[in-house]
């Protein structure tokens, strides 16, 4: 009940902040963070009477009650469908990184919206709500569900409150999703049709349907499905034509919600379905994905050096550093596990500090393009040392986060495919690169004449409580990465052991 | 025939009578008002029949059979035949003018497709189909001053005719192969006159699907769609999408079943090829208009190509669980499909009227912000004809890629997905315009004068409105009842 009431408070919380516009036009926003607060408590607590979480026991994918937490209800049982949630360490880690995000989305959406806020503050809660059941849900029509319906209130977000060119981005988004999302239907029912063939049974539960025997070329096709599907969300080289324009049109709050963690729910969907159901068709396929993220990491790299628009750098930049995740869950042992699950964490801050600090400056200046900015530090010298923090973050810079989920995931990678290291290694270079010319061009150098005059304000304090959080969740994980690696490592652990005995039977 | 028989027609002897009823009250008094609640209680009435009638389900003579599954229908189009009532009396013509008939035309319609839904022979066939058809164009016509309905009518006719044409040839084909009118009878004596005479019923079944798709409006036979759609008012539009259509496919399935025609390869062939054909040519139209009518016109083409899949697949079906679930995948995508198209037909009435210009999409544009629940309505009937879950649409799509997988009809399947994901983006196109935030209210901030439009009264219209998305929304998301229910037919 637990996951539910998760959920549940979300989607309550979305509808009362609506109504809560006529209170105010202040209350929305208000009604939000405190919905998401409670939410964080209400998780905290229900935690804090269980074991330590940096001791988890493995999480048995035959036994259910091995998990965290586990629930199931009858839903449509003419089909098998149940009403199946469960949590464990990675999936723990993404619903607080879910959550957390969000309360900060929030409040980087207190001057951002001027229209209905009431409307969008409702639609962040129910992507967020959605967001959370992606993370939960362990019956995969529930999954389905989940993963197509928190789409459309973030279609809203971008299509109601985006920027200049809001409608083509957001149905670009949204078709993107929905259509990959139908091959993942058809491979779902495909898997299901060969249990219930196999057994007589209908069933749609991740327990039954993992160790489904199958013919090898069938196993290939449906795990094509799904990860079509996955990395289409990811998103990986040659499927992200439509993250440069939805993160660039959304607005902040959008962006943020989007690149923190809308596309963590396709790694997460890779790690936890895509492998594990169909283990042997995912070895044979491996070099293939591990070609397509070496290949997203240099060329998300190259296009995020030759952009001139902040926000479109920005999401270039998570191609690139996407495209780490995908070697890393195809690598699949665990230190490249571990790294791509560090990097989920990681990016999903990091990316979510840029997003904000161009939301801002967009605010102060109504433009996005680095040629209209320069020298800004001299007048926002705040906003200048949060932006370099973050951009030193995102380049990789040793002692945050995600130096160490790049490494982790080099790591394992290179026991794999050595090549394809000194390759994916590249992008540490061009990384640097695209990140200081973003610094360059926007913050240092001379000031652009054409901002004289204009008076900019700096960072206020509710701007700097939320970027310092997310300082100091960077730091934290790479200073002291051990309690994140500690509850990944128990899922990890059955993950590669139930995969290993199908391979080596 | 026996009393038992009789009670078993009660929904067909009930709308009789509510035709009668209505001629008489024509002759001694002139008064639309009384006609529209005569109409109202003998619809109620048939449904209550149609209800009653389930403990009498029988054979009724060669021409009827009364089973639960047509009983199912039945109520079903009864029901959105009341609601095409409630439109119409909102909807169409002023004050003043005479319309009495209307409402006769309508009930012939209903009972038409009533016995459609219930033949089992040849003849009831083609006088169900007619009884409905030739009212149906009485009723595209009805506001006779305007041109688009005219035109809309006279095309209908004359296709129409050709089709019935096409019908009769069939029947008669058929007959000369095997010499039986009822569908149980030919399917018992076709495998034998296949043996003799396969060109004689090929040809003919061929023209009998050819006759029944023009109705169902499935490629190549679409041509008429969108202009009759376009041109019909409103709530006849959406008669003709819902009772008349699903009629149609009602009286196909039990043709093609009890005539056993899924055993024919080349039949089998062109279905599949008629099938993807809507689909794709359907949806891949739809794109390109501007006008919400036409847009939902093409739409149901690409629908009934999606139903089309569930016959093809009964030549695949092996065990009685595939066929189970075939049987149920039809009842429950056109159970939804109907509940879908009216509820969106109800939102095009009470907005755009008799106004063609009103049912461009432009015209919806920042509806969310004037007219709130009919911009859920519609948008919840879009998502649920795009298939997005918690939809009604949903679920129906998802037993028709089950029904596919089962039967391993995978090119079928590629031209359903295909479909589906060319279908997002017109269906977005109308929930984007209605998302739009009108420039006046942007410029003016967050002082909350957007809410302050002009108030819009709550009318029956907008009950029934918000009904049909309920039930959208509760078919989607505890489909469980319904889903026992549809397998127990």
């Amino acid at each position: 009940m637990v996951m539910i009431n998760l959920i549940l408070i979300l989607l309550v919380g979305g509808v009362l902040a609506m109504l809560s516009e006529r209170a105010g036009e202040n209350m929305p926003r208000r009604v939000a963070l405190t919905v998401v607060l409670l939410d964080i408590i209400y998780l905290l607590s229900h935690l804090s009477g269980m074991a330590d979480l940096t001791q988890l026991q493995a999480p048995m994918p035959d036994d259910p009650s091995t998990w965290l937490m586990h629930f199931k209800a009858q839903w449509i049982p003419a089909f098998g469908i149940s009403i199946e949630f469960a949590l464990d360490g990675v999936s723990l880690l993404m619903v607080m990184l879910t959550l957390v995000l969000g309360a900060i989305a929030i409040s980087s959406s207190w001057t951002d919206v001027m229209a209905k806020r009431g409307f969008f503050e409702a639609n962040l809660l129910w992507t967020l709500a959605g967001v959370l059941g992606v993370f939960m849900a362990l019956d995969l029509f529930l999954f389905f569900l989940f993963w197509e319906v928190m789409l459309i209130p973030m279609y809203f977000m971008i299509a109601i409150w985006g920027h200049e060119n809001r409608g083509y981005a957001a149905m670009k988004f949204f078709i993107f999703t929905q259509a990959s999302g139908l091959l993942m239907l058809v491979a779902t029912l495909g898997l299901v049709a060969v249990n219930h063939s196999a057994t007589g049974q209908w069933s749609f539960s991740y327990f039954d349907l993992l160790n489904t025997p199958m013919a090898e070329q069938t196993a290939h096709w449906l795990m094509l499905g799904f990860f079509i599907a996955f990395v289409v969300k990811l998103p990986a080289f040659p499927f992200h034509t439509w993250l440069p324009d939805a993160h660039t049109q959304a607005p902040t709050a959008g962006s943020v919600i989007l690149a923190g963690i809308l596309l963590k729910t396709g790694a997460y969907g890779l790690i936890r379905f895509a492998v594990p159901l169909f283990p042997e068709a995912a070895l044979d396929f491996s070099f293939t994905a591990m070609a397509l993220g070496a290949a997203g990491v240099v060329y998300g790299a190259v296009l995020a050096f030759s952009q001139t628009d902040f926000k479109r750098l920005v999401a270039y930049s998570s191609v690139s550093h996407m495209g780490f995740v995908l070697l890393g869950v195809y690598a699949w042992n665990e230190l490249a596990l571990q790294g791509a699950v560090m990097q989920m964490v990681a990016h999903g801050f990091s990316t979510a500090a840029l997003f904000m600090i161009a939301g801002s400056l967009q605010e102060r200046l109504h433009t996005r393009d680095m040629r209209e900015m320069g020298g800004l530090w001299q007048q926002m010298p705040r906003m200048g040392a949060v932006a370099m923090f973050f951009v030193v973050a995102s380049l990789g810079l040793p002692g945050l986060g995600n130096f160490v989920a790049e490494f982790l995931v080099l790591l394992g990678l290179f026991q794999v495919n050595p090549w394809m290291t000194a390759v994916a290694a590249l992008g540490l270079i061009t990384g640097a690169i695209y990140s200081l010319i973003l610094m360059q061009r926007s913050f240092q150098g001379e000031p652009n004449a054409k901002l004289e005059g204009h008076s900019l304000t700096d960072f206020g304090r509710r701007e700097m409580l939320t970027m310092a959080v997310m300082m100091v969740a960077l730091i934290g994980l790479g200073l002291y990465p051990q309690p994140v690696l500690d509850m990944a490592q128990p899922v990890l652990q059955s993950l590669l052991e139930m995969t290993s005995v199908e391979i080596a039977p | 025939m026996n009393m038992s028989e009789m009670t078993a027609l009660m929904p067909i002897l009930m709308l009789s009578l509510t035709a009668v009823v209505l001629m008489i009250q024509a002759s001694i008094k002139r008064d639309q008002a009384v006609a529209w609640w005569i109409t109202a209680a003998g619809l109620l009435l048939s449904l209550w029949g149609a209800g009653y009638a389930r403990d009498f389900v029988q054979p009724v003579t060669v021409l009827l059979v009364v089973d639960d599954w047509g009983l199912f229908f039945t109520t079903l189009i009864l029901m959105a035949s009341l609601v095409t009532l409630i439109l119409s009396k909102e909807s169409f013509s002023p004050e003043g003018e005479r319309k009495e008939e209307y409402y006769l035309l309508l009930v012939l319609s209903v009972l038409g497709a009533v016995i459609l839904i219930q033949s089992s022979h040849m003849a009831s066939l083609l006088l169900g189909m007619e009884l409905m058809g030739v009212a149906l164009y009485g009723m595209i016509a009805f506001p006779e001053k305007g041109e688009l309905p005219l035109e809309a009518a006279i095309k209908y006719l004359v296709l129409s005719a050709c089709a019935s044409v096409m019908l009769l040839f069939g029947f008669a084909l058929i007959y000369a192969a095997t010499g039986d009118l009822t569908f149980a009878g030919i399917g018992a004596k076709a495998g034998e006159a296949y043996a003799r005479e396969p060109v004689l019923l090929m040809a003919g079944s061929a023209m009998i699907l050819a006759g029944l798709g023009f109705k169902l409006s499935v490629v190549p036979f679409h041509m008429w769609t969108p202009d009759v759609y376009q041109g019909a008012p409103t709530p006849v539009t959406g008669f003709l999408a819902t009772v008349s259509k699903g009629a149609v496919f009602i009286a196909l399935t039990r043709f093609f079943i009890e005539g056993q025609l899924y055993q024919y390869s080349s039949l089998i062939f062109a279905l599949s090829a008629v099938a993807i054909a809507s689909m794709l040519v359907g949806n891949w139209l739809a794109l390109q208009q501007q006008n919400i009518k036409r847009l939902l016109a093409y739409s149901s083409i690409a629908h009934f190509g999606y139903l089309l899949l569930v016959l093809i697949a009964l030549s695949m079906a092996i065990d009685a669980d595939t066929n189970r679930l075939i049987g149920e995948a039809i009842t429950y995508y056109l159970a939804a499909y109907i509940v879908t198209t009216l509820a969106a037909f109800t939102v095009v009435a009470t907005l755009a009227g008799e106004d063609d210009s009103l049912s461009m999409i432009g015209a919806f544009d920042g509806l969310f912000w004037r007219n709130p629940l009919q911009a859920s309505v519609l948008t919840v009937a879009m998502l649920s004809f795009a298939g997005i879950p918690l939809t009604a649409g949903f679920i129906g799509k998802f037993y028709l890629m089950t029904v596919a997988i089962q039967s391993q009809l995978w090119v079928l399947m590629g031209a359903l997905v295909l479909g589906s994901a060319i279908a997002i983006y017109y269906y977005l196109r109308i929930i984007f315009a209605m998302s739009k935030i009108p420039p006046a209210s942007i410029k003016l901030g967050s002082q909350g004068d957007i809410n302050k439009g002009p108030r819009v009264e709550f009318g029956p219209q907008d009950l029934l409105a918000a009904l049909l998305m309920l039930l959208v929304l509760l078919l989607g998301s505890w489909p469980q009842p319904f889903i026992a229910f549809a397998g127990s037919l």
